[in-house]
């Protein structure tokens, strides 16, 4: 079981920095992810109106979570499948062994699922004698490794070309130790070539989902390379593994997400395979499993309707927000502690494990605004963290130095005319300093941030101008 | 029970009980008429520019077309694209009437079984329920006569598609497929856009993940 180490951000952090293999990961992928994002955006003019949508038919299915649940289920039902469902984490894990454990499943392969990860399945099924096999690429070398996903779409996205390599040599022992990987197709030829067989015997396949359709009562996956379609289509048994929040009502709402989902992911128009799986093998049928399940968690979602993280619970899990950030981009994945990194995660992770464990997280930001300005859903993701924090700090959890600071800045933020006074000089000052390269490598006071990375020079009043000047103001 | 229990604790964060009957209605109503949203303009337009537009995604997307006149240019262009890429000539076929109606004893010298595909099928050939041309999409919907395995085993996936089967938008796409089965939803519908690929190596691009590594169209203008 992965112990979360989100209480230990900082050094986290501050050892992710020091990680070469990990800062050539991401000086290599995260210009990629937003070159693409924003070509593909450039190639749809209505893709801002799209995100209004999308973040509408969220709201819309937020607001009525239980009736399209029921409908869903009800459809499921009716299409001779089990709907299973899970108020918490531990009720999900047994859910899962029990209808392995039904089947007499001695393998299960997996498709790529985040709620998978958050619910430690896999440790679950070992403990009971059940061998989990991941067979997405990236999760497949991250079990092998013992590691946790670094990035929610790209779950290896800290490894590099000799990690895979070395890997692959240590656990495939039956092939020959010394075969030249001459390029990166070798290591995928060689994992494709593993997991085919791991698929053919596998008893149970377990996918997540990225969207449930209470029309229909269908569970859908989003996919690249086709291994969650061959986890749910060969097996006897299919478990589809979703989150109370995926429901959507209708095919037409799910099509409108879609169009923002992996334009904002990948940068594709669409992923290759958006598969909709509706019940078992009917009558005729010459493939597709016999048994369909859902096993529909809560796990701590319901308690965020009706408050002010209401707003997250419309995340598709693009990772746009990560891709954008640059507390991401220096520290990685990892250094986040457990499942969910990144923007996203600093505001997730506090409402699912609890704010005394991931409190830092909510700090791990430069409120740049990033993430809110390419979130497909418009999730208000800046705003959400500053709650975290404002919590934190009523718990009394914020070590004293800290607190005087943003007493501060609380104190001047609550007086909008005597703040803009306050910070008008030092948004203006760093602007000049940053100018050249749009960046600052150092800056004063600031070096748990600016040892490892470049601090982003304010455009207008950013807060870290705002938070820089309130620190000199609370030390003069 | 479970099921209460997390309905309601939803309920609960929703500071509401279980919705009236004259709540529920207008809900019903929408999941009834599955009312469209914004569609955007690369989902709109003639045969003729829809047509241009899915060849041109598909491409983009690393997938290859063939634009045949009608059905008994098939066997020959599969040959051909068989030939063209090194491939052996047997392969597995959907037992779909339209792919049995080909002439294919023309061509004797390619071997098909039809059926499921097994893993040691090289070669698919898949019927498509339809094109979507705003984004290059097939919509692969399953059933005795289109076995969901074709779509996936077979290093090389030939599809057949008829252009009247070509439409603008997913949600178009899906409006066909209601109409066909008098709504009832198929086991299993994959939206399928170019050949399978994986990009978790490095964030770099690779062909053939676990799919197939190749995506031929047989696009059928004609009968
Ligand atoms: S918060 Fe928004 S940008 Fe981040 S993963 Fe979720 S949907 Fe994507």
């Amino acid at each position: 079981m992965h112990v979360a180490t989100s209480p230990a951000f900082k050094s986290n952090a501050t050892k992710a920095i020091a990680d070469a293999g990990l800062q050539k990961a991401l000086a290599r992928s995260r210009p990629q992810f937003m070159a693409r994002r924003s070509a593909a955006v450039a190639a749809l003019p209505e893709f801002e109106a799209l995100r209004d949508t999308a973040r509408d038919i969220k709201n819309h299915t937020l607001a009525h979570l239980d009736f399209y649940l029921e409908r869903f289920a009800e459809k499921v039902e009716a299409a001779g499948g089990t709907v299973h469902w899970c108020s918490t984490a531990d009720e999900a894990r047994e859910a899962v062994l029990r209808i392995c454990q039904d089947a007499g499943a001695r393998t299960v392969t997996k498709g790529k699922s985040m709620i998978s990860e958050e619910l430690a399945i896999n440790d679950h099924l070992e403990a009971n004698g059940i061998q989990p096999i991941e067979t997405d690429l990236g999760e497949y070398i991250i079990q092998l490794r013992h590691e946790l996903p670094s990035h929610i779409i790209a779950p290896a996205f800290h490894l590099n070309r000799e990690d895979w390599e070395a890997q692959f040599r240590k656990s495939h022992t039956d092939l020959p130790a010394d075969r030249v990987f001459h390029e990166r197709r070798d290591i995928l030829t060689e994992a494709r070539a593993k997991l085919r067989a791991r698929f053919l015997a596998a008893d149970v396949g377990i996918t997540g989902a990225n969207f449930l359709i209470a029309e229909t009562g269908s569970s859908v996956i989003v996919t690249n390379e086709g291994n969650g379609d061959l986890t749910q289509t060969l097996p006897r048994v299919h478990i589809a593994l979703a989150s109370i929040e995926k429901v959507v009502p209708t095919l037409e709402d799910c099509a409108s997400i879609l169009r923002v989902l992996a334009r904002s992911a990948t940068g594709q128009a669409m992923s290759v395979y958006t598969t909709f799986s509706t019940g078992g093998r009917r009558p005729g049928d010459s493939d597709g499993p016999e048994e369909y399940h859902v096993v529909l968690v809560d796990n701590g979602r319901s308690s965020m309707l009706g408050g002010e993280f209401q707003d997250m619970l419309r995340c598709i899990r693009c990772a746009a927000c990560m891709n954008h950030c640059p507390v991401y981009g220096s520290v990685g994945g990892h250094a986040y502690g457990w499942v969910y990194p990144g923007p996203m995660g600093s505001v997730l992770t506090p409402a699912l494990i609890g704010v005394d464990k991931a409190g830092h997280l909510p700090n791990a930001s430069t409120f740049c605004g990033k993430c809110e300005s390419v979130c497909p859903v418009r999730i208000p993701l800046p705003k959400l963290m500053r709650h975290w924090r404002e919590r934190e700090f009523e718990r009394h959890l914020t070590p004293p130095g800290v607190r005087t600071n943003l007493a501060v800045w609380g104190f001047f933020a609550r007086r909008p005319s005597l703040y803009r006074m306050a910070t008008r000089a030092g948004a203006v000052s760093l602007g000049w300093l940053g100018r050249k390269r749009g960046r600052f490598a150092r800056m004063p006071m600031a070096s748990g941030w600016t040892g490892g990375r470049d601090l982003p020079a304010p455009e207008g009043d950013t807060f870290f101008a705002r938070y820089a000047r309130a620190q000199r103001s609370g030390r003069a | 029970m479970t099921r209460e229990a997390v309905l309601g604790s939803i309920r609960r964060g929703l500071r509401r009980g279980p919705l009236t009957d004259e709540q529920a209605a207008p809900l019903r109503a929408r999941l009834a008429s599955h009312p469209r949203h914004l569609r955007p303009a690369i989902a709109e337009g003639d045969r003729a520019a829809l047509l241009l537009r899915f060849i041109a995604n598909v491409e983009r997307e690393f997938g290859t077309v063939s634009l045949l006149p009608s059905l008994a240019a098939v066997a020959e262009a599969v040959a051909d694209y068989l030939a063209s890429q090194n491939l052996p000539t047997e392969f597995v076929m959907a037992p779909h009437p339209d792919l049995q109606s080909i002439p294919w004893a023309e061509r004797p010298m390619l071997r098909i079984r039809e059926g499921r595909a097994e893993a040691t099928d090289l070669i698919g050939l898949q019927h498509a329920f339809a094109g979507v041309a705003e984004t290059g999409t097939l919509m692969l919907p399953s059933g005795p006569d289109r076995p969901t395995t074709v779509n996936l085993l077979p290093d090389t996936a030939l599809v057949l598609l008829r252009a009247s089967a070509l439409v603008g938008s997913y949600e178009d796409a899906w409006d066909r497929l209601r109409a066909e089965r008098g709504g009832a939803m198929p086991r299993n519908v994959m939206l399928v856009t170019g050949p399978s690929r994986s990009a978790d190596i490095e964030q770099t691009l690779e062909l053939g993940a676990h799919g197939p590594r190749r995506l031929h169209i047989l696009l059928i203008e004609g009968g």
